[in-house]
């Protein structure tokens, strides 16, 4: 049986990693949004493992509902992406700067 | 040392550097393949943990649609190839002090709230057999029901956003135009001419 933190530490490593990714890839929201699906894994990894000590499938199904709802996400988010830049010609967050004031 | 922890160690680092590609390579098209990889290798983390019907939906969805829509994106967007910002090791202080914030979080809560926990008081729950599929599918068929079809309501309203935010006119295209059919009145169709002699 491998201990729980294990999972746990690296759930967390891949929860800073896509923290980092957010932080450095600002350039692109393609590779945000991919930082994002990471953060999803690592919260997903979180729900099997506690899950899976204590002896509970409630975490499985919950598991399933984040995937569902994170495939929406993704389609929706792509598809906001696609209008952008059929507008702007970019998809740097940088040049997004509308507001004024 | 067992089998199931080298197999544990050798995925969860294979799973750290494919993340950490993710977010370094400079072509988002490489970044979506080493996202591919990392879904792989932890569809394979999620079997150790018991997890066997999630682990083959996350290949199935995420690897052959998310993915691959990922992907499309990718080609269909003419991105020229940003170069990273030098400024990277300026951040690097913030993301170890995240890491070890949530590490120590998680050591500190979590560990210490299940090592003393009463097992059997939970594990009592609807299990039927010993498929995990079963299993799942009885819980999200009786308990979760409602869930269930509230996921699929959010399955609908995406695909129908992403259709309406994307969906570009053509003018050239002959359609019809079902408001105006339904609100023309009488006096627009027929015109009564008076006082014709015959």
């Amino acid at each position: 049986m491998i201990p729980i933190s294990y999972y746990l530490i690296l759930s967390t490593i891949i929860f800073a990693i896509s923290i980092a990714g957010i932080f450095l890839n600002r350039k692109n929201i393609l590779v945000l949004l991919m930082s994002l699906e990471l953060m999803f894994l690592s919260v997903n990894f979180n729900l099997i493992t506690l899950g899976n000590y204590l002896g509970d499938l409630t975490g499985q199904v919950f598991v399933f509902f984040v995937l569902t709802v994170v495939a929406a996400e993704s389609a929706i988010g792509l598809a906001l992406l696609i209008v952008l830049f059929r507008n702007k010609k970019t998809i740097d967050v940088d040049d997004l700067s509308e507001l004024k004031g | 040392m067992n089998i199931e922890l080298i197999t544990f160690f050798i995925f969860s680092l294979l799973l750290v550097f494919t993340c950490l590609k993710v977010i370094t390579s400079s072509n988002p098209v490489l970044s979506a393949v080493n996202l591919v990889f990392s879904f792989f290798l932890s569809a394979v983390l999620w079997l150790l943990l018991g997890a066997e019907f999630l682990s083959i939906i996350l290949i199935l969805v995420y690897v052959g649609a998310v993915m691959v829509l990922f992907l499309f994106v990718v080609m269909m967007l003419d991105i020229n190839i940003a170069k990273k910002s030098a400024a990277y090791i300026n951040y690097l202080p913030l993301g170890i002090g995240i890491f070890l914030a949530f590490n120590a979080l998680v050591i500190f809560f979590f560990v210490n709230t299940f090592e003393n926990i009463d097992y059997n008081a939970v594990k009592n729950i609807e299990i039927i057999s010993t498929s995990n599929t079963e299993n799942l599918g009885y819980l999200l068929f009786t308990k979760y029901l409602v869930e269930f079809e509230i996921a699929g309501l959010i399955l609908l309203l995406g695909i129908i956003s992403a259709i309406i935010l994307t969906y570009k006119k053509n003018p050239k295209n002959k359609y019809q135009n079902p408001t105006s059919q339904i609100s023309v009145s009488k006096k627009d169709r027929l015109k009564v001419i008076t006082g014709l002699k015959e």
